[in-house]
């Protein structure tokens, strides 16, 4: 037998594209458990059905661009967008809200570019925002959480979303809503008329920002990423809340730790800010990178007419993202400061 | 503790060393036949001093360094030279190579050697000769010739030497087991190199996860001015950057040496080869080599003998190539694998890697790159690969170079690590070996140019002679019209009016309209070609720097070159449609009057640059730039620059001194005319 012939390394170390992607899914499960038990089934429909349509998605695409199907499918990386966005959007989504998401996600934003890697933007981010603009009253029915409102069960979060028709689930405004749209009550009244806050922030939602926070922190231990960009994002967001919080009067923002457990703030730092394809690469283009999407969020939540920031600051500084990698080339070895930026 | 330091990235793999340290370092013995490839260092191949048929002792030269950086060849062992003849040897490419081919005769007897425990008495010259003489290259890997690297230059001051212990890659423990049994010797020839280059401090730096080894070094150091220094096992720090800064906190400037930061690094086995050769007059003629993977049964490292062909090595160690598919000299990062395991061990074969597809399996397809930045993180160079990798694959190399792929020490830590998979480390390698091609295409065409520019200015001395003899003549002309109407003044007034008509006319041919058109012309011409010289200058400036504007300048030169072409062709047209005229007039009458017309000719001639004046500006300007071409030959030589890049240096060094003969005899037959 001839030996073979390759050039080196001959080793390769453990860790793979699907075992990112993997570790991903993974560390979404808790999060994905406790919107279960606040906010009912629906988020689990959601990504059920939204996995099904990606994996079609996908299969089209792959076939249309002939690709190996098998080779491409295992990467898991139409899974993670597929969860990704559904999880962000509300529960007792109609399916063909999620169809419409999904598609311009993994079509438009991933495919049309090329495939996984060369998407500019990130994916479960563009299908988010189109689906905003495109159905804005759907996209701003969140369920109230349990305690507030009463939960379907799972066969009306199923009927919710293959025969919306039929559905009748109540909606709420969220917290973030509450606090943009009051303007004559101090953030102290305001909590205690609404029913929707809870220790910290929303009902719910302050528990479920504590449990994407845990799965990426789990991530990060695995070191399936680097803090930079999760903690600059939070730390810029948080600076951002605490410079006009106003005391807490009728103009706040709202405090810090609000904005912190509010929303998707933790989901954004952990599982949208970190998607490798779209941010920048160098850790201090990561810092950059973070920081600047927690103050966009800021800016948008508090001034905008969104209910949450998260994906349009995260598209913008996607755009900025190749900017950013320009002038943060690290400095190579051997080499003094400044010179590799030319 | 001397404070050691840390440097960027690094890797963490799997070490697999304890299978092959198990056991004391095993006698190879004599094999039947030994293949001693010429070349086995950086730098020119040997050149055999033998022939086929005669026979050698142990220790023998055969084979002697050619130019500096080279090494001479010993025989290993005694016995008859069968051929000098191509066989395939241990290389990247797999190429083969000419070999000395040496029959053993199994007696082992040595040539009469001696050595001296006294070195101390001996000079540094001396003691480079000696370690010249012995044939010893860097045995760590890239096989520099030892005694060239100690030659350090004048006004260089080295403050630290490096003696490298740290053997990072996975599975080698070459190294580990000298350290552990010949401690005595690797500080006994890192005192020889103490003394040779005279550092301030002596540092031989070893990885914590060879205790037995530092344990071994620290005993045999005790009292020398030999530290030794322990710093935490991360790869690849054993490569020369990378230990340099870990030990100085100094990074060698990008293309330079470590020289530069006044450091200078040898390999552990290297000092002992030092010590064997200084004190114990042998020359290098067998290395420690690690045979270690599954597919061995017995894992070991070996004393073996250069030209000892792989495949007996192998058996000794238990080979079953039924489970082995993959041949590696070195280690699993930056080894390669082998053709055939019939090839030769040579001067830096530090391990023989036979794995089972289990253990090392073939790496599967790679996967889009998700620009994760585990690479960057990884890079010891702190470069970005995942960028590299993308110009890569779209062929920009400004880019690339941009991005300092030069800087890239192809370790391989990027590739380990990278989650899809990707082969980075080959689109690197591959993009480094077209860049330099192009590089040598461009010299060539440089070449090329500077040949174009001489027979230009060949030409255009030519022209200009023609035109000094032309306005020579013009002028005798004149000035003979001018005394005809002189001397005919007194006889005849009319004649003399018809003369002073005929005069004005004349001139008026020769200078109004040749004033307007002429001049015009000739304005053209110098105007293109000062031109012309500013833009060649630019590009030269542009070339030198590296600029990445050269292409620009080349293009613009070249228009430029092409207008003073036809500037200088319209000129020349013009001169000869208007030179029949006069020259018809100016037929010269007699001897006298022609030997006063040469006179002229020559006076005209030196005051519009005389030929031999051109001649010798161009000469001097080819000897400015042999000038150049020798320092930078000479530069190369010294950086130990690639064999290529040197060889075609040294051809138009070659070239260079070859057109400055033939000018200098243009320039002596234009002054004797
Ligand atoms: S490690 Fe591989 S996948 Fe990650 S950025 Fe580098 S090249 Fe791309
Ligand atoms: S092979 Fe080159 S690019 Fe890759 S880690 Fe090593 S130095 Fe960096």
């Amino acid at each position: 037998m001839a030996l073979m012939r390759i050039t080196s390394p001959h080793a390769h170390g453990p860790m793979s594209t699907s075992k990112v992607m993997l570790n991903v899914l993974l560390a979404t499960i808790p999060g994905i458990v406790v919107l279960t038990h606040f906010f009912g089934f629906g988020t689990i429909v959601n990504i059920l059905w939204g996995s099904v349509v990606a994996l079609a998605c996908e299969a089209l695409a792959l076939k249309l661009r002939r690709r190996p199907l098998g080779f491409y499918l295992k990467d898991y990386s139409a899974l993670v967008t597929a969860t990704l966005l559904c999880v962000a959007l509300p529960p007792y989504s109609p399916w063909w809200l999620i169809a419409v998401g999904i598609a311009s996600a993994i079509l438009l934003a991933k495919h049309l570019y090329g495939g996984l890697g060369y998407n500019p933007f990130n994916p479960a981010m563009v299908g988010y925002v189109v689906l905003l603009i495109s159905f804005p009253i759907q996209m701003t029915a969140w369920a109230p959480p349990r305690g507030v409102g009463e939960l379907p069960g799972l066969m009306q979060a199923l009927q919710a979303c293959f025969t919306p028709a039929a559905f009748d689930g109540a909606t709420m405004a969220t917290p973030l809503d509450l606090l943009k749209q009051n303007n004559s009550l101090l953030v102290k009244d305001l909590w205690r008329q609404s029913p929707q806050f809870g220790r910290w922030a929303g009902i719910g939602w302050e528990w479920a920002n504590l449990a994407f926070l845990a799965g990426g922190a789990w991530l990060l231990y695995r070191r399936i990423f680097t803090w930079h960009a999760p903690l600059a994002m939070l730390a810029g967001l948080a600076l951002m809340a605490a410079l006009f919080n106003d005391g807490g009067s009728s103009a706040s923002g709202g405090s810090p730790l609000f904005h912190l457990l509010s929303g998707a703030t933790m989901f954004g730092a952990f599982f949208i800010v970190t998607d490798p394809v779209t941010s920048a690469v160098s850790v201090r283009g990561r810092l950059i990178y973070g920081a600047m999407i927690g103050i966009l969020v800021y800016i948008i939540r508090v001034r905008g007419n969104y209910p949450d920031a998260v994906a349009f600051a995260v598209l913008i500084m996607n755009f900025a993202a190749p900017f950013i990698d320009y002038y943060t080339q690290p400095r190579t070895y051997g080499h003094q400061r400044g010179e590799g930026e030319k | 503790m001397r404070k050691v330091f840390d440097f960027h990235g690094g890797i963490h793999p799997p070490e697999n060393k304890y299978q092959s340290v198990r056991t004391p370092i095993a006698d190879a013995g004599i094999p039947p036949q030994l293949i001693i490839p010429l070349s086995q260092h950086i730098g020119a191949p040997a050149v055999p001093v033998v022939a086929a048929g005669d026979t050698v002792l142990k220790g023998q030269l055969i084979a002697e360094p050619k130019g500096f950086v080279s090494v001479p060849l010993h025989a290993p062992t005694s016995g008859t030279i069968v051929a000098i003849e191509e066989r395939q040897i241990a290389h990247p490419s797999g190429y083969q190579a000419p070999c000395i081919v040496i029959a053993s005769d199994f007696n082992d007897e040595w040539i009469p050697h001696s050595g001296t425990r006294d070195y101390r008495n001996l000079d540094k010259a001396q003691l480079i000769e000696r370690i010249r003489a012995a044939g010893i290259a860097g045995m760590g890997g890239a096989g520099f010739p030892t005694a060239a690297k100690l030659s350090v230059r004048e006004g260089v001051k080295i403050d630290t030497l490096v003696i490298n212990g740290t053997e990072c890659e996975p599975y080698i423990t070459a190294d580990d087991i000298l350290m552990r049994e010949r401690a005595t010797q690797i500080v006994a020839g890192t005192l020889i190199l103490q003394q040779l280059i005279e550092p301030s401090a002596t540092l031989i730096g070893v990885e914590d996860n060879k205790p037995e080894g530092l344990a071994a070094l620290r005993s045999a150091a005790e009292g020398t001015a030999v530290e030794i220094v322990e710093f935490p096992t991360k790869y690849p720090s054993g490569g020369e950057k990378q230990l340099i800064e870990i030990l100085t906190g100094k990074q060698v400037p990008s293309g330079g040496l470590p020289a530069d930061v006044g450091v200078i690094c040898q390999n552990v086995a290297t000092a002992v080869a030092v010590y064997d050769a200084v004190v114990l007059g042998r020359p290098l003629i067998s290395r420690i080599t690690t045979v270690t993977g599954e597919a061995v049964a017995q894992p070991q490292n070996f004393e073996v003998l250069l030209g000892t062909p792989m495949s007996y090595l192998l058996a000794l160690a238990g080979y079953q190539p039924q489970k082995n598919r993959r041949l590696i000299m070195g280690g699993p990062m930056m080894g390669f694998t082998l053709p055939s395991p019939d090839v030769p061990i040579v001067k830096t074969t530090n391990c023989l890697l036979a794995p089972t597809e289990i253990e090392l399996p073939t790496p599967t397809p790679a996967q889009a790159c998700i620009r994760c930045g585990m690479c960057a993180q990884a890079c010891p160079a702190s470069l970005l690969p995942q960028q590299m990798f993308w110009f890569a694959q779209g062929k920009e190399f400004e880019k690339l170079e941009n991005h300092n792929l030069f800087d890239c020490i192809e370790c391989g830590a990027c590739s380990w690590v990278c989650p899809s998979n990707i082969p980075l480390v080959q689109y690197y390698r591959a993009s480094k070996a077209e860049i330099l091609q192009l590089r040598r295409d461009n010299e060539k065409s440089e070449q090329a140019r500077i040949r174009f520019e001489a027979r230009q200015e060949r030409l255009a001395a030519a022209d200009a002679e023609k035109e000094a003899k032309r306005a020579a003549r013009k002028k005798a002309a004149e000035e003979r019209a001018l005394q005809a109407a002189a001397d005919g003044g007194e006889e005849d007034p009319i004649q003399a009016a018809i003369e002073r008509a005929k005069a004005k006319k004349a001139a008026q041919v020769a200078g109004a309209a040749d004033e307007n058109e002429l001049e015009k012309l000739e304005k053209a011409v110098v105007t293109t070609r000062k031109r012309l010289e500013t833009a060649s200058g630019k590009l030269e400036q542009a070339k030198t720097e590296g600029s990445d504007l050269v292409a620009a300048l080349q293009t613009g030169v070249d228009k430029t070159r092409a207008k003073l072409n036809a500037a200088e062709n319209a000129l020349h047209d013009y001169q000869l449609a208007n030179s029949d005229a006069p020259m018809e007039n100016a037929a010269p009458t007699d001897a006298a009057q022609a030997a006063i017309e040469r006179a002229m000719a020559a006076r005209s001639a030196e005051a519009a640059l005389s030929p031999s004046e051109k001649a010798r500006a161009q000469l001097e300007k080819l000897q400015v730039r042999l000038e150049k071409s020798r320092a930078k030959l000479a530069e190369s030589r010294d950086s130990g620059a690639e064999e290529k890049i040197i060889e075609a240096l040294e051809s138009t060094v070659e070239r260079l001194s070859e057109k400055i003969a033939a000018a200098e005899q243009e320039l002596q037959a234009t002054e004797g005319a």
